[in-house]
């Protein structure tokens, strides 16, 4: 296992590597820069723009040297946990990111757990009392939580929010925890919210977990061994847990590496829609204002979040399977 | 089931295997109602002009937020009832205590006709024409099924254009992903080693990366003076830059399980060239797999575009889309007071549906092994 393990670690640097360098590469896509924007902004508010200036603002923020250097420069840093400067707002990146990221993690890690748990029982319901009313149901009510977009749902559920009950469900906070530092209550305040945007976000997910769960279920429950278990006397709820569960799980466990990246992914929409203090809203921001050392810090956290996610899944699955600790 | 029942053995022991596929995917009575769906929105997509009941950006300053209304079929004059469909006007009234604009009730009726002539337009840009399905008889009156937005447009027709760029993203965009899936995909099945290897990696890490941010970092990328049919393009290579991913996996998968075919390898023994073994064997065997796939794939990118060009990063107005129209709901303050903009989201999500359903049962349809 160690072995395993050790070795999908070192897997992982080239990957992170390659994760840095394209968001690097995206970063700088844009045409122009920050300077040439804020250029453009002086210029339409009628001010006089100083060529002297602009190139001096390029040489501070380190833009008038060749790729090469900005990557080295910017990648050290961060190896150094210096993520840069934001130009639009004029503070170091790391002090903006924080609370972000973290809640970002929480909310996606939290939407995970909500997934499995609700799609885990429903997709063995759904596959144990096949082609009854609950699985119809559930299969409707599935295909419907792939079709409507997430951000949708967030809509529906703000209008519903204020026509009906006339509260804003947007926000992770009150407005008395917005700024407070944190504490017990505010953690509190912070569940108090945190269940809307779960739901809005795990649908789609848990939809697609439920199909996956009914569909192996499906193929493990008429396999031989199941009649024989059941011929030996086991107990009907035995029996499921003790052998089909068990084996319909492995594909299901492998499809963490997939899920989380959707999740950290719809969680920059939703929480935009929402407007929640995650990645989203100021991601957004950034990369339309081209702060870029900005945008690349969030860039590389979701993408490492979910390259590490991956990993994870690849582990657990290898506790769940000796098959593929072997391999 | 019926109709392979009255198709009878002898029948289908001659059936081709497109002939089975279609059997077993009438089976299927969710795909078929699916697949009506889908022909369906991809019609009035094809037809909007003449669908849509008025010009898409035909504003009017004085019908702002005009409610939807309802047709009434049944028309009641002074010689009995007729089928005579019509809607009730309304009148924009101030409220005479806040000055707030409200519609007022109006006992106007305004007839609609099947095949009026309304607004002119150029059919597919080329035709002039002024025909429309559905409009009001008489030109100069308006008629807001769907109800109308912040500038007084119609809901329906801006949804009803709206279909094209949306519908066709899907299209484009998976095409794009077919042809790199394909090509990677079947190098990587085909040659395997290295190849194989490195393509498998590049797979899984574009699959471990959050897409909607890379979409939107590459979408802001855009420079905003290109004009929309750029921007287009490009938003659909950015789509699929994406989605060719889950094809090639299909395509590598397919191709891998079908080498060690028995009747692969009984063509090799027959002395068939590789070309031969490739598109006469083996290719026709993927083809129903890739139907299924690709038209599993197409919702994803709708479902991308509706999301980027809600963002502000995809198509902007005056451009057309599903997501474009979905950018006026962003608030909560205009979802309350006209909660008909939501409704571009519904057509997104019966597309979306529609065409799962209808991949469902291809797939089901493609597998030779199913029941």
């Amino acid at each position: 296992m160690a072995r395993f393990i050790t070795r999908r670690l070192l897997g992982m640097i080239p990957f992170i590597f390659l994760v840095s360098i394209t968001v690097f590469l995206l970063i700088k896509l844009t045409p122009g820069d920050f300077v040439s924007n804020y250029a453009a902004s002086l210029a339409a508010s009628g001010e006089t723009v100083d060529d002297a200036m602009l190139a001096s603002m390029r040489a501070r923020y380190g833009l008038d040297q060749p790729l090469l250097i900005q990557y080295w420069d910017w990648i050290s840093g961060v190896a150094r946990g210096d993520f840069g400067y934001s130009f639009e707002w004029q503070q170091p990146v790391v002090s903006l990111i924080g609370e972000r990221i973290g809640l970002t993690l929480v909310l996606s890690l939290s939407t995970l757990f909500f997934t499995w748990a609700i799609a885990l029982p429903i997709g063995v319901y759904s596959a144990v009392r096949r082609y009854s009313i609950g699985d119809y149901i559930f299969t409707f009510l599935g295909f419907v939580g792939l079709a409507v977009p997430g951000f949708l749902i967030g809509l529906v559920l703000m209008f519903v929010g204020v026509s009906v009950f006339h509260t804003d469900v947007g926000g992770l906070f009150s407005p008395t925890y917005t700024n407070a530092p944190w504490s017990i209550a505010r953690v509190g305040d912070l569940l108090k919210h945190l269940w809307v945007p779960m739901i809005i976000l795990g649908v789609s997910g848990a939809a697609s977990l439920i199909r996956i769960m009914r569909a192996n279920l499906l193929d493990q429950l008429n396999q031989p061994y199941v009649d024989t278990a059941r011929a030996k006397g086991l107990s009907e709820l035995t029996l499921l847990v003790r052998y089909p569960i068990r084996v319909a799980l492995n594909p299901f466990v492998s499809t963490l590496g997939f899920i989380l990246p959707q999740l950290v992914s719809g969680s920059v929409i939703i929480s935009i829609v929402l407007n929640l203090p995650t990645a989203g809203p100021l991601l957004l921001q950034a990369l339309l204002g081209q702060d870029q050392y900005l945008a690349g810090a969030f860039l590389l956290l979701l993408c490492a979040m979910t390259v590490i996610g991956t990993l994870l899944s690849d582990i657990l699955l290898a506790l769940l399977d000796p098959r593929i600790r072997f391999q | 089931m019926s109709g392979v029942m009255l198709a009878g053995p002898a029948a289908l022991q001659s059936a081709s295997e497109a002939r089975l596929m279609w059997l077993r995917f009438c089976r299927h009575r969710l795909a078929m109602f699916g697949m009506v769906v889908v022909l369906l929105m991809y019609l009035i997509a094809i037809f909007a002009e003449f669908v849509a009941p008025c010009a898409p950006d035909k504003s009017n300053a004085r019908l702002v937020f005009h409610p939807p209304q309802a047709i009434h079929l049944l028309d009641r004059a002074d010689d009995g009832w007729h089928l005579r469909p019509y809607v009730y006007a309304v009148r924009l009234a101030r409220d005479p205590v806040t000055l707030a604009p409200t519609y007022v009730a109006d006992n106007r009726k305004v007839y609609l006709r099947l095949f009026a002539h309304g607004d002119a337009y150029r059919m597919w840009t080329l035709f002039p024409a002024s025909l429309h399905l559905l409009a009001p008889e008489n030109p100069r009156d308006s008629v807001f099924l769907l109800g109308g937005d912040r500038q007084g447009r119609d809901m329906l027709s801006r949804i009803i254009y709206g279909a094209r760029a949306s519908l066709s993203i899907g299209l484009l965009g998976v095409a794009n992903s077919l042809l790199l899936g394909i090509v990677f995909g079947g190098l990587s099945g085909f040659l395997g080693g290295r190849v194989d290897w490195l393509i498998q990696r590049v797979i899984e890490f574009i699959i471990s990366l959050p897409t909607i941010p890379i979409w939107l970092a590459l979408a802001a990328a855009l420079p905003k003076n290109w004009s929309p049919f750029a921007t287009y393009f490009t938003i659909t290579l950015i789509i699929s830059l994406i989605g060719w991913t889950e094809l090639a996996r299909v395509v590598r998968g397919r191709f891998l399980a079908l080498r060690s075919e028995s009747f692969v390898t009984a063509a090799w023994l027959d002395g068939c060239g590789r070309g031969r073994i490739i598109f006469r064997h083996m290719l026709p065997s993927l083809t129903s797999h890739i139907i299924a796939s690709v038209t599993l794939a197409i919702p994803v990118m709708i479902l991308a575009e509706t999301a980027l060009s809600f963002l502000g990063v995809g198509l902007r107005p005056p451009a057309i889309s599903w997501g474009a129209l979905l950018q006026e709901a962003q608030n909560v303050q205009s979802i309350a007071s006209a909660p008909w903009l939501l409704l571009p989201g519904a057509a997104v999500a019966i597309t979306v549906m529609a065409l799962n359903f209808l991949g469902d049962g291809l797939r089901d349809a493609a597998d030779p092994h199913g029941q």
